[in-house]
């Protein structure tokens, strides 16, 4: 059996990794507008997928896209230009972070949640018909794989045998909603029962996520239809940057002096005979930011940190320093252009 | 009268509805987090998590009101609303009409809607129009906290199916998590008369499809609403420095529109300027020319709109959404034909 090359992979999660800190940090200063749903914690996932994809291959991707992106080799100065709002962006300042799009790289993505799934299947009959062999890769969120056109687009690449590969990069929240309170049985079985295979992987493991995507990617090239792969990961900042819940952690202070008087004073109004039950409303509030920060800060499992551990000190701390001058060089490149049209 | 903010408004006024009628309940994604103040105190029957499936929960809500319930369901940005789109366009619109007029939907769809904090063209549409161009929905759009509730107070007592959009630049909470407002590093071109007012406790009900004169004048009408209705106020004094005088009229509903209103107003002044953050094409300002046409009115007429896909970035936002400086030149282009 093939074994990965870890070099590669990990060198693929650290570009990711100091990419997306490096948008967090232009979004701190101002110079990102809107919303930043970051991937940090789905590196592993993406560069453990994206290591089987070759040129024609089409990326389909979600809110989160700049790290397959990266991965892609979309030019990060010009990722960096578009995420702020620059004529000389990816695309001219005209799609922004949840809009990137690549022609040239076969990638489109969607801030709307699920569509990634059908998108991927367009992609991949494109494949089926132009250019036999190539794969589509179609990346989307557990909270995303309860949409309609999710499951409707499992079904087609089925029925159709569509050489695509279904990403689910499983953080277990919906925005700010556990999965599974929302969610009827178990993600894998269902894919599988559209009649594909369905493989459960640690996502924070980028060699269990190669060997898994390995799979999907070498029947989806031979003809013989789609795969789901299944893989959890940690999302460690949150469903976006600023996000209200790890607000509660990060000033606590600021939060209750906010969020507290209006909720006593529900939990006060009339009839007071409810207090007791809506003490057990409180309680689950409480109970989603406390899973919420126990995730965040307690149990997170830094796919990077797990990567490390199988290469050598020296290659490790090579290999970051290579993609941190990279990311570096890429920003002060992006800045630059952006202080000329200033 | 109390001071709210424009999102307590709201809260406000289904507060106020949950209590009198226990058939009134919230479903959307997020909303034990969104509406933690109505959840906290009405509990999980009444203010029901869903998984993000937009197409099951708006449906379901479409069936749960032919049955005894009054829903009010959240589609969290009406962008969204767009993979839901059969429950409007072919379910709750269509049932009174199938069914003879015996069976009503009574429901309230709450989504935020608009642009102006740099989201880009998937989050920040207003589509108001494209809604409104289905018989049998109405779609309100307040402009302030006092219309806000009162709108929500009669969206939810009304029997048949109401559109209710929350503008992100008056709702603070929206502009917080979608703008990033926390950060502090951004600012935004908030209207502060429409993000905070006085409310009656209760919430005065503001009549579905009735309009409101916001300034008296004589030269030229502009009719508006949400946020926009704020950039024309903006607009008047530069008006006035050149010596016109705009009425400024809040439509505050799309559908039904305010047919009488707009008619008098426009009959009075023979200019009319229509200024609408949504898209310029087949939508209310072209709705609004049709109105006029049809009352036998021949008047100025210009619209300032949104007229391609919303640009990312800050600047193209700016200049394409509706803003003072396009609504005075237009104001002004019409006053010296």
């Amino acid at each position: 059996m093939m074994k990965p090359d870890i070099e590669r992979l990990y060198r693929q999660m650290a570009r990711m990794r100091f990419f997306e800190e490096a948008q967090a940090d232009l979004w701190d200063r101002g110079l990102i507008p809107g919303e930043m749903h970051l991937g940090i914690g789905e590196e592993a996932v993406v560069a453990g997928v994206l290591d089987h994809l070759e040129e024609g291959d089409a990326l389909a991707l979600d809110h989160r896209s700049t790290p397959p992106l990266v991965a892609r080799g979309v030019d990060l100065a010009s990722m960096l230009l578009e995420v702020m709002g620059e004529e000389e962006g990816l695309c001219r300042g005209m799609g922004g972070h949840m809009h990137l799009f690549s022609r040239e790289h076969l990638a489109g993505s969607s801030g709307i949640v699920g569509s990634s799934a059908p998108l991927g299947a367009g992609f991949a009959l494109a494949a089926q018909c132009l250019s036999p062999g190539a794969v589509a890769f179609s990346f989307f969120g557990d909270g995303a794989a309860n949409q309609g056109l999710v499951l409707e687009s499992l079904n087609l690449a089925s029925a159709w045998k569509l050489p695509q590969v279904f990403v689910c990069k499983d953080n277990r929240w919906a925005i700010t909603t556990r999965t599974r309170s929302v969610t009827g049985g178990c993600l894998a079985r269902r894919a599988a029962s559209f009649g594909m295979p369905a493989y459960r992987v640690d996502g924070t493991q980028v060699e269990k996520v190669w060997v898994a995507a390995g799979k999907a990617v070498r029947r989806a090239r031979a003809g013989r239809g789609p795969s789901f792969i299944l893989a959890s990961c940690p999302r460690m900042e949150g469903h976006f940057l600023g996000d209200p819940l790890l607000r509660v952690y990060r000033e606590p202070l600021k939060q209750t002096v906010e969020i507290g008087p209006p909720l006593a004073r529900a939990m006060l109004s009339k009839p007071l005979a409810a207090l007791i039950q809506r003490c057990g409303y409180l309680g689950n509030i409480g109970r989603t930011i406390a899973t919420l920060g126990g995730e965040r800060y307690l149990l997170a499992i830094d796919p990077l940190r797990r990567g490390a551990k199988l290469l050598s000190e020296e290659a490790r701390a090579r290999i970051e320093s290579e993609a941190k001058s990279e990311v570096a060089e890429a920003v002060s490149r992006a800045m630059e252009r952006r202080g000329r049209n200033d | 009268m109390t001071r709210m903010t424009f999102a307590s408004a709201i809260d406000h006024a289904l507060e106020t509805a949950m209590e009198r009628d226990n058939r009134v309940v919230v479903l959307g994604e997020d909303v034990t987090m969104l509406r933690r103040n109505l959840y906290v105190r009405f509990g999980p029957k009444r203010v029901r998590q869903t998984p993000i499936s937009e197409a099951a929960f708006l449906g379901a809500g479409v069936g749960a009101a032919m049955a005894g319930l009054r829903p009010v369901v959240e589609i969290m940005l009406v962008d969204f609303i767009a993979v839901a789109y059969d429950a409007l366009l072919n379910e709750a619109t269509k049932v009174r009409a199938f069914s003879g007029g015996k069976w009503s939907v009574p429901l309230v769809v709450r989504a935020a809607c608009g642009g102006g904090y740099g989201d880009g063209g998937q989050h920040e549409q207003c589509l108001w129009g494209m809604l409104a161009g289905m018989p049998g929905l109405s779609v309100v759009v307040p402009s302030n906290p006092a219309d806000a509730a009162g709108l929500m107070l009669s969206a939810l007592a009304c029997d048949d199916p109401v559109v209710f959009l929350e503008h992100k630049l008056l709702s603070d909470y929206w502009l917080d998590y979608l703008g990033g407002a926390s950060r502090g590093t951004v600012s935004f071109d908030v209207p502060a008369e429409g993000t905070e007012g006085e409310v009656e406790k209760p919430p005065r009900p503001v009549p579905i499809g009735e309009g409101r004169v916001v300034a008296q004048g004589s030269d030229l009408s502009i009719f508006s609403l949400g946020v926009s209705l704020h950039r024309c106020l903006e607009a008047l004094p530069s008006l006035a420095d050149k010596g016109i005088r705009a009425e400024v009229i809040d439509l505050r509903s799309v559908a039904p529109l305010d047919r009488d209103l707009i008619v008098d107003s426009a009959r009075k002044t023979g200019r009319v300027l229509v200024v609408d953050e949504d898209f310029i094409g087949f939508g209310l300002s072209g709705e609004i020319a049709a109105v006029m046409a049809e009352a036998g009115l021949k008047v100025d007429f210009a619209r300032v709109c949104t007229e391609g896909v919303i640009p990312f970035a800050r600047r193209l936002e700016d200049e394409a959404l509706p803003n003072v400086r396009r609504i005075a030149e237009a104001a002004l282009a019409m006053a010296s034909r």
